[in-house]
């Protein structure tokens, strides 16, 4: 792998038109990635994924070079009908369109800010390898006082032109004071045996709010990392979903540093699994200061030879007394082979907290079958019922009423 | 109320802290195939046991020391321990307790721990292990009549080689981690426990330890077998003196339940904790792990730990019968500098098997807590069920806790719960029981004893009176 890394490695800079600089910070960052090589399951954060064996048996060898000087064609049938939204479109990790349209244009500034290097609080060796690898960033700064009138969608398309690549993708947010953002992302793959790493980065200044959705649905055989991380100052508010389903395997992870009063948090996700896929949802909340809040909330419906791993940590500082951390993991298991791995941490220094975590796993409650079945519904409806209900709780968190109306659409839940 | 200041008071320091000026026969000091040599020969072991001990060595020497742990610790210079140390007195045993030298029954009675026949009335079995060797065991003849064997393990190494060679290492395999295998390397002493087909075993059997000599790393092997349909309770205590530097205490547990069996192991451990500034104390890294073996059986775990700078310990349960149940219930208090990283495994191998995890763990002071734990039902292990429930309560800013399950849920016919929370006194309790009268000391110790009572009550009846107490005393000084 090491040859390869570096001949794309020389190929990609042969090509940009790149300072001496940023070369050299991509070097650095690409000698770090050859150092420490793909996570596997000797890290404890890797523990139920070893991403090392995940990529050599669902890719085999992967290619590292991407050519961004051609552009492609924007396929308009993939855009979200009956919902009027600005955009972002990524085709193949190149960024082909970005259309505010729907807003005031002295209100958003976006930033091309390719050469400054990534610098997330986190000794993953992905960040590494989408700081050497990642061809343009962009930061999208949201105006003080203004909030998005329309969300933002940002469509992740792959197509079969590429195959057996690793895409990278930054984006930062700087959402200034009393700003809001709502942003959406889809995951729209026709490729296969690709590797996604995304890496978001949000800045949150007070008062601002940031509602992000991720939505994997479509099947597809690609091999996604999305890290989210969210910095959060005095009364901001940050809310993340996350629908894991459609990829081979997913590993989402938010990090939400809670550094002013009155910040809160809430992480909810949904594992909706069948064949021999493999998801993760990783959560780590860290509670800074006093009076912050955060909750979380995950549930997991389980098919076939599948597997769901959710690991949720709830950091308190000395400093954070008054703090409110809540977390909860459920899991359905549907069929005999599934599994599911639960890993919800608690790591406390201050005694004015309520802190609680559960976790419970296991089969569909039998007895509640029989009360639906002696209602008249046979027994797949009642199953139907049952799994529905489970996951709408999750969907029912959602604060925004158009969002949430399209992801109960895309599921297929029924009221 | 006077009354019982005083007994604060008396009971503020560490009472067993004392040590007893006894000669000592010790190895030489280091760790090395010569060591292990003159530990088997001193025992006058067998070939087979020797054999058992140096392919343990071979093992540990390929083994690097674990490092994932929460509370961190200088490094430990293993060739500058003793591997070895007994009383002089014991070199050729003693063969009743008239024989025995009288500092150490003095010692024992100091501790509260009554080896002579007139002041065992307590009903109690003891078997006293004093550094690395046992000195007196207690109602031999009596439980001999029922069959039951109750003896030093080094005994029992001689006297069952049978037993002990088909047994020891069935549970803690010689290539286990690091420290068990160090064990199985250096083990000195320890009890030995079989109970036969069908007995129950009359009395509590109990082990006490105690670590006297400086610069000793103590090393006890403990193997109880519980044969078909048999009942066994089990309790072990353990004490050491204030000493400045810390000590090793890395112990085996294996316990063996066959068909029907049931075994009740309780542990209140005491060890040296340090002073207040965190300085001494005992490195508590243990290894215990029950398996149930057979069908229907049952082993559970209740601990009380009060004591150790450090203590490191998951008792597990391996739950490989069919119908077999595992249990662990425990306390971790720790105050000023102490440390604990403390949980179990439950490990669901067979069909329809039970598991219940109670902890509850008390930091206060500069301390530092950890609850780490496994939940794992295998694919094969069908309708079985855990139910994990830990809390922990924080006094002060100071110190933290922490939890760190895992679980694993590989069948979708069993079901896992669990649930956790922290959080403080809340102040209206202690508002309340102020109001009624009592001092803001005795209203924490109220709630705290209210907080530990379902693992209390799990403990045999005398040793539910002691924990209580040293649930009180471990917390003293921390609230204010």
């Amino acid at each position: 792998m090491k040859e390869q890394l570096q001949k794309d490695f020389d190929n990609i800079i042969k090509n940009l038109s790149l300072s001496q600089k940023d070369i050299e910070i991509k070097k650095f960052s690409l000698d770090n990635f050859i150092n420490k090589g793909f996570p596997d399951r000797k890290e404890e954060d890797w523990k139920f994924s070893d991403l090392n064996q995940i990529i050599k048996k669902n890719i085999g060898e992967l290619s590292f070079y991407n050519d961004y000087t051609s552009t492609n064609k924007v396929d308009t049938s993939v855009f979200v009908d009956g919902l009027e939204h600005n955009k972002i479109v990524f085709i193949n990790g190149r960024i082909e369109k970005i259309d505010f349209d729907y807003e005031k244009k002295d209100q958003i500034e976006i930033i091309d800010q390719s050469e400054i290097i990534n610098k997330f609080d986190n000794n993953n060796s992905l960040s590494d390898l989408n700081n050497a690898f990642t061809n343009k960033s962009f930061k999208i700064v949201i105006k003080k006082g203004y909030q998005l009138s329309k969300p933002l969608i940002i469509y992740h398309t792959t197509n079969s032109k590429i195959w057996s690549k690793n895409i990278n993708l930054r984006l930062d947010f700087d959402l200034q004071e009393d700003s809001g953002l709502r942003l959406v992302d889809l995951f729209n793959d026709s490729s296969e045996k690709n590797f996604l790493n995304i890496f978001y980065n949000f800045n949150l200044n007070e008062n601002a709010i940031l509602k992000n959705y991720k939505i994997d649905k479509l099947e597809n055989k690609n091999i996604k990392y999305s890290f989210n991380n969210i910095e959060q100052n005095k009364n901001t508010i940050s809310e993340t979903f996350i629908l894991s389903s459609g990829s081979n395997f997913f590993k989402s992870e938010v990090n939400c540093n809670l550094k002013g009063e009155h910040s809160s948090a809430f992480v909810n996700g949904i594992f909706s699994l069948d064949k021999n896929k493999h998801h993760e949802i990783r959560s780590t909340i860290n509670h800074l200061t006093e009076n912050t809040k955060s909750y979380q909330l995950i549930k997991s419906v389980l098919e076939d030879n599948s597997k769901a791993a959710y690991q949720g940590k709830i950091f308190v500082n000395s400093d954070a007394q008054k703090t409110d951390g809540y977390q909860l993991s459920k899991a359905i298991l549907l069929s005999k082979d599934s599994e599911f791995n639960a890993k919800p941490e608690l790591e406390i220094y201050a005694d004015d907290v309520k802190c609680s975590h559960g976790s419970a796993s296991g089969s569909l409650n039998e007895d509640s079958i029989f009360y639906l079945m002696s209602r008249g519904l046979n027994y797949n409806q009642a199953r139907e019922l049952l799994i529905n209900g489970f996951l709408l709780d999750v969907v029912e968190k959602i604060t925004d009423s158009e969002i949430k109306n399209l992801i109960k659409n895309m599921i297929g839940i029924k009221e | 109320m006077e009354n019982r200041q005083k007994e604060i008071d008396k009971l503020k320091d560490y009472k067993y802290g004392f040590s007893t000026d006894i000669e000592n026969t010790r190895a030489p000091k280091g760790l090395n195939e010569d060591v292990i040599k003159f530990i088997s020969n001193i025992k006058k072991e067998p070939q087979w046991m020797l054999d058992f001990r140096l392919k343990a060595f071979e093992r540990f020497k390929q083994l690097k020391e674990p490092d994932w742990q929460k509370p961190k610790y200088p490094k430990i210079d293993y060739q500058d321990l003793y591997y070895y140390s007994a009383p002089k007195s014991m070199d050729d045993k003693p063969k009743s307790l008239d024989e025995l030298d009288p500092k150490l029954l003095e010692t024992y009675k100091k501790l509260g721990i009554p080896l002579q026949e007139q002041a065992r009335l307590n009903g109690i079995a003891v078997d006293a292990v004093f550094d690395s060797v046992s000195v007196a065991t207690t109602f031999r003849e009596e439980l001999i009549k029922q069959g039951i064997i109750f003896c030093p393990i080094s005994e029992a190494i001689q006297k069952h080689p049978d037993l002990v060679k088909k047994y020891l290492g069935s549970v803690i395999p010689l290539t286990d981690h690091f420290f068990a295998t160090l064990n199985s390397a250096v083990f000195t002493d320890g009890s030995f426990v079989y109970i036969p087909e069908g007995v129950r075993c009359p009395m509590e059997l109990s082990t006490y330890f105690r670590i006297n000599a400086s610069n000793t790393g103590q090393f006890e092997r403990t193997l109880i077998i519980a044969d078909k349909g048999s009942y066994v309770s089990y309790l072990e205590g353990c004490t050491a003196p204030m000493r400045d530097e810390n000590q090793l205490h890395a112990a085996n547990v294996e316990l063996v339940a066959l068909d029907d069996a049931e075994i009740k192991y309780s542990t209140v451990q005491n060890w040296y904790p340090g002073d207040k500034d965190g300085k001494g104390g005992i490195y508590n890294f243990v290894t215990k792990r029950g398996l149930c073996k057979g069908k229907n059986s049952k082993i559970s775990w209740t601990q009380v730990e009060t004591g150790s700078a450090i203590t490191w310990k998951y008792p597990s349960c391996i739950l490989k019968g069919d119908n077999s149940v595992g249990e662990f219930y425990s306390i971790a208090i720790t105050n000023n500098y102490q440390k604990a990283d403390t949980g179990t495994k439950m490990i669901h191998l067979g069909k329809n098997t039970k598991s219940k995890i109670i902890s509850k763990g008390i930091s206060a002071g500069f301390s530092d807590m950890t609850y780490r734990g496994l939940v794992d039902i295998s694919s094969k292990a069908s309708n079985s069920n855990n139910y994990t429930q830990c809390d922990s309560l924080l006094m002060g800013n100071k110190c933290g806790a922490h939890t760190v399950p895992y679980i694993k849920n590989k069948n979708s016919e069993s079901n896992i719960a669990h649930e956790a929370t922290t959080s403080k006194i809340s102040e209206e309790q202690l508002h309340y029981c102020q109001q009624r009268g009592l001092s803001a000391e005795e209203a924490v110790g109220l709630i705290v004893n209210g907080f530990c009572k379902e693992v209390l009550q799990q403990l045999p009846m005398e040793f539910a009176v002691e924990a209580q107490k040293l649930v009180g005393i471990s917390l003293e000084g921390s609230v204010g």
